[in-house]
């Protein structure tokens, strides 16, 4: 009898998890297409774009018997006798093919002025040496009896290259391949990535300043109250980036409706620059962002029982204490999960800076748009875009571990 | 508690009362200087008329962007609406290990900055043919959307009261009768507020459509973008205004699915 | 429910016009936007669509190499293109230009010898001028470059093209070198240097623009008090929009040709010859000072614009002995080098 029981209760054990087990599955076929779908359009682009941040093919497509035997040739420029002969004919044969501006573009990325170098270089090498090919090329131009040409070479001819991702953050390599800072000059990429991180940072700040009040008022209001005041907050959130943009560069120009109120009234005695510098990018980014800061906040506030405060109050706290020692640690999750948020998506701003920022006053994703769509350097693009990356998946886990991503709402 | 005296509580009305004005009237601004009679943008307006949308209307690139804009965005729409409910209805069905994984892949493109999206594209969709093409931006702006509908959809699963659907099958309702009469009613408005969040991401999108689109799919967003980084002048601000206009439709719709569904869900009154 | 069936049916449709390859895309034009292109498409691409019914697609650019290179990968969305002369040179070197059928456009004679090209036509004569609002400075304005740099003299903001083309050259000009010995200086050691460090002297008080129709713009909101533009695009603004702005020609100014070009590996090669045919007749060419003072390129053209239009233009003899010609090889050898390390020196505070 008891066994009998105990079959019949593994029968439907085994039935519950079959049951279950066909759940799951149906479940993974319907999550399916949106998993194929992201998978093709969304991470193997991202995937193939970091590939591009190291990709380093000009050389051997355009010259291949140069660039193998650049790969097998060691130490200071330039190369013995028959390397330099392989590279000569070849630069020659490639001009004649029209691919010797791919090798130029290569190059110049090394050092800019080489893309000059391997051109004119192409353009006048004749048929056959004077001498030997090292005399003939620096005949032509004294570069090619320096060792750096051949060392940049060489490296162009390696099948991947670091260079890229080295010079996003401020470095380089020097003619024996040992990695060293670029020049003061050319040192900018730190700088940005300071920068950006910078502004998001002050951005995230200002959103907190404004958004914690306003989600505190709303979250004590009763929801026939808070609902309609709600709609301000997700207002702009509705209207279109360049709308709200527009908007601000209209408000904050010279002669705009804020300057010329604030004369008007004696404030200021004469008009001040709000907009295309680092004030204008600050303002509107707030502006942009402050309804990620008050959603996550209100939606945690709402949960807090008022009971609570109540109580410390009645038990003799100041109201400033009960709101510092009760109210502000319950609300600390909905700090750090709008923070975070507000953080991560001001890292990735390209457009707002774009159009009220001045040249200093640009991001990361600025460059990674310049450097894809304006000078088609697309090595350092990617190693951008993969700095930028690598910064907002660290912050995406750390989001993931403290607030939960089944909470990531962004309305 | 902070605010509970009668000048604490005045005090965070009028800083809240800053931060509200700070929020809307810059948006509010635009629309009076839309319908300014000059080409300056200053108060007081020399007079009011409607010239700035008329040569709205007989610009041919702003009919052209915005016809394309409209056929991005509901095509965007339609592929993210489907594909993130079916997504939603199977990751609420299935327990298996990895799932917050997947969530991570799926949720991604809301956090993962669109630049990035935006130059994987670039590279990446040309041996597609999907560079310079309409349907190339609405498959980058389904990607962007999807995670919208996911969300919103889920949510709704979430709260719907099984007992329902099990009622529905107790009375002898056939699953597919069950699920059009009890399940769909209630999911509905998760579903439709989902995909308006889909159309107004593609709607609003301009950073995906500069690297992926050439001068003749050129978008509505494009071409303020275009327009403002060269001269924003009252034509520019008309368009704007249209756009507000369509942001309060939106979101008044959005409010009403919302009261709705917490209606059929028996959480308001 | 009808509403969903309505959205299928749009989608369908524009599926439907997804489907269409590139190659059966619209002739394009790109040029550089603003109250220049807008003549532009007054008196060239409506005409030219009207009398050959092909139809035009436009588009706008600020110039660069680098963007010429991004557009000319594999089938090109891009056709004809307005180019600087330097984009011109490179361009057509590193084979990106499609050659010209220098017979069909009447022989290279009939241009300005500095018009012609195996990859490009002259399109214009423009320059590059100090420019500012003559309301703001009742008792006269900045009259040379040292004035543009005079930010004691003069308070407030001043603009200039981002980029090294121009500025450089007015930089040297501030430094009290005459137009004629700028690319002299510059090409001396150091001078490139000394061009970068009297930029830095007032970069606190500089911001940049890229597009032509900014710098009115930036006059007329009072963000800047005076200006690097485009000599046509100031004009323009006084007489469309009633402005007072000045340009101060003779504080010196750099002109230069543009080019026609097209893209090689266009899928609309015929036409586009077709359309730069079109563009530089010299009765076309000869209409534009009226709207905006760009002089034309064709010899003939050059006779046919009218006397009071004429004095507006660069190349006017009130105002040429105060011109410095573009010098293309100095900027063909340099644009690239300079224009990373004006970029590098800009993003810098």
């Amino acid at each position: 009898m008891t066994a009998a029981v105990a079959t019949a209760a593994l029968d439907l054990r085994r039935a519950l998890r079959r049951a279950e087990r066909r759940k799951t599955l149906g479940g993974l076929a319907l999550a399916l297409p949106l998993t194929a779908f992201l998978l093709v359009f969304f991470l193997l682009p991202i995937l193939g774009m970091l590939g591009k941040a190291v990709e380093n093919h000009e050389l051997a497509t355009a010259m291949p018997r140069s660039a193998e035997a650049l790969r097998s040739w060691r130490g200071l420029g330039p190369p013995p006798e028959d390397v330099v002969a392989i590279v000569a004919t070849e630069l020659k044969e490639a001009h004649a093919r029209r691919q010797s501006a791919l090798v130029a573009q290569r190059l110049n990325r090394e050092q800019a002025g080489w893309r000059n170098l391997i051109l004119s270089t192409a353009r006048r090498l004749p048929e056959a040496p004077n001498g030997t090919w090292l005399r003939t090329l620096v005949e032509l131009d004294p570069a090619w009896g320096e060792p750096a040409i051949w060392a940049g070479l060489r490296r162009a001819a390696q099948p991947w290259t670091d260079i890229f991702l080295l010079a996003a953050v401020d470095l380089t390599r020097d003619d024996h391949d040992s990695v060293v800072k670029v020049p003061e000059e050319q040192a900018i990429y730190l700088d940005i990535l300071g920068r950006t991180f910078w502004i998001s940072g002050l951005v995230t700040l200002f959103c907190l300043i404004l958004g914690y009040p306003l989600a505190y008022l709303l979250a004590s209001l009763p929801e026939r109250w808070a609902n309609p005041l709600l709609i301000l907050v997700l207002l702009p959130f509705w209207t279109s980036l360049l709308v709200r943009t527009a908007a601000w560069i209209v408000l904050l120009q010279r002669e705009g409706v804020i300057n010329d109120f604030l004369v008007r009234i004696g404030l200021l005695a004469e008009p001040v620059a709000l907009v295309f510098n680092r004030t204008g990018v600050l303002v509107a980014m707030t502006h942009v962002l402050l309804p990620f800061m008050v959603l996550p906040l209100y939606s945690v506030m709402r949960g807090i029982p008022p009971s609570l405060t109540r109580a410390a109050l009645s038990l003799g706290a100041t109201p400033f204490a009960a709101f510092r020692r009760v109210y502000l640690p319950l609300s600390m999750p909905g700090v750090g999960a709008g923070c975070l948020l507000v953080f991560i998506l001001a890292l990735g701003y390209y457009i707002t800076p774009a159009l009220v920022g001045g040249a200093a006053d640009q991001m990361i994703a600025y460059f990674v748009a310049f450097f894809t769509l304006q000078t088609a350097n697309w090595g350092m693009a990617a190693a951008l875009a993969t700095l930028l990356l690598l910064a907002t998946l660290l912050l995406y886990w750390v989001y993931a571990r403290l607030v939960g991503i089944d909470r990531l709402r962004l309305g | 508690m902070l605010g509970s005296g009668l000048l604490g509580r005045a005090t965070l009305w009028l800083y809240c009362g800053l931060v509200f004005a700070f929020l809307v009237l810059p948006i509010l601004v635009i629309v009076p200087l839309s319908f300014s009679a000059g080409a300056f943008l200053h108060f007081p307006l020399p007079g009011l008329s409607l010239r700035w949308y008329e040569r709205l209307i007989e610009h041919e690139p702003w009919r052209r962007s915005l016809g394309n804009s409209l056929v991005v965005g509901a095509v965007a729409t339609l592929l993210a609406t489907v594909l993130g409910t079916l997504a939603a209805f199977g990751l609420a069905r299935a327990r298996f290990t990895g799932k917050s994984l997947l969530m991570a892949l799926m949720l991604a493109p809301m956090i993962v900055p669109v630049i990035i999206l935006a130059i994987g594209a670039y590279f990446f969709y040309q041996p597609l043919g999907l560079t310079s093409s309409l349907l190339g931006l609405a498959i980058a702006h389904a990607v962007l959307g999807a995670p919208f509908v996911l969300v919103t959809v889920s949510a709704t699963l979430g709260a719907l009261d099984p007992t329902l659907v099990r009622a529905a099958h107790g009375l002898g309702a056939p699953p597919w009768l069950a699920f059009r009469k009890v399940t769909l009613p209630i999911i509905a408005p998760g579903v439709v507020s989902g995909a308006l969040f889909a159309f107004v991401t593609s709607f609003d999108e301009v950073v995906v459509a500069l690297f992926l689109t050439g001068p003749a799919q050129r978008t509505l967003p494009r071409q303020m973008f275009e327009g403002i980084r060269e001269e924003i002048n009252p034509e520019i601000l008309a368009a704007a205004t249209i756009l507000v206009a369509l942001a309060v439709l939106l979101l008044v719709v959005a409010e009403l699915l919302r009261r709705r569904s917490a209606r059929l869900r028996g959480l308001a009154p | 429910m009808r509403s969903t069936r309505t959205l299928a049916a749009v989608a369908a449709a524009a599926l439907l016009s997804f489907a269409l390859p590139a190659a059966a895309r619209d002739l394009t034009i790109t040029s550089w936007g603003g109250a220049y292109q807008g003549a532009q498409r007054e008196l060239y691409f409506g005409p030219f669509q009207k009398e050959t019914g092909i139809k035009l697609v436009e588009d706008t650019w600020d110039g660069g190499i680098g963007v010429l290179r991004t557009k000319a990968q594999g089938t090109p969305v891009w056709d004809v293109v307005q180019v600087e002369t330097d984009e011109l040179v490179l361009g057509c070197e590193e084979g990106i230009l499609e050659p010209l059928d220098w017979a069909a456009l009447g022989g290279k004679d009939k241009f300005l010898p500095a018009a012609v090209h195996e990859c490009g036509v002259g399109a214009i004569v423009w320059a590059t001028v100090l420019a500012y609002d003559g309301n703001k400075f009742p008792n006269g304005g900045p009259s040379s470059w040292a004035d543009f740099f005079d930010t004691q003299k003069f308070p407030g903001k001043r603009a200039l093209r981002k980029g090294p083309r121009q500025a450089l050259e007015f930089a040297t000009m501030a430094q009290g070198v005459p137009p004629a010995k700028v690319y002299e200086a510059l090409r001396a050691p150091g001078g490139v240097d000394k061009a970068f460090a009297k930029l830095d002297s007032i970069k606190k008080d500089l911001i940049f623009w890229e597009a032509g129709a900014q710098p009115p713009q930036l006059l007329a909101s009072g963000e800047v008090v005076m200006t690097s533009a485009y000599n046509g695009r100031i004009t323009a603004a006084n007489r469309q929009d009633k402005r007072n702005f000045k340009i101060a020609w003779n504080a010196g100014f750099v002109y230069q040709i543009d080019s026609w070009v097209i893209l090689k590996n266009s899928p609309k090669k015929a036409e586009a010859f077709k359309l730069v045919h079109y563009l530089t007749r010299p009765e076309n060419q000869a209409k534009l000072p009226a709207i905006i003072p760009y002089g034309p390129t064709h010899v003939d053209g050059g006779k046919l614009v009218p006397a009071e239009f004429a004095v507006e233009i660069p190349s006017s003899p009130q105002n040429l002995p105060y011109g410095l010609f573009f010098d293309a090889a100095f900027w063909v050898e340099n644009v690239e080098k300079l224009t990373e390390r004006f970029n590098a020196w800009a993003v810098q505070k």
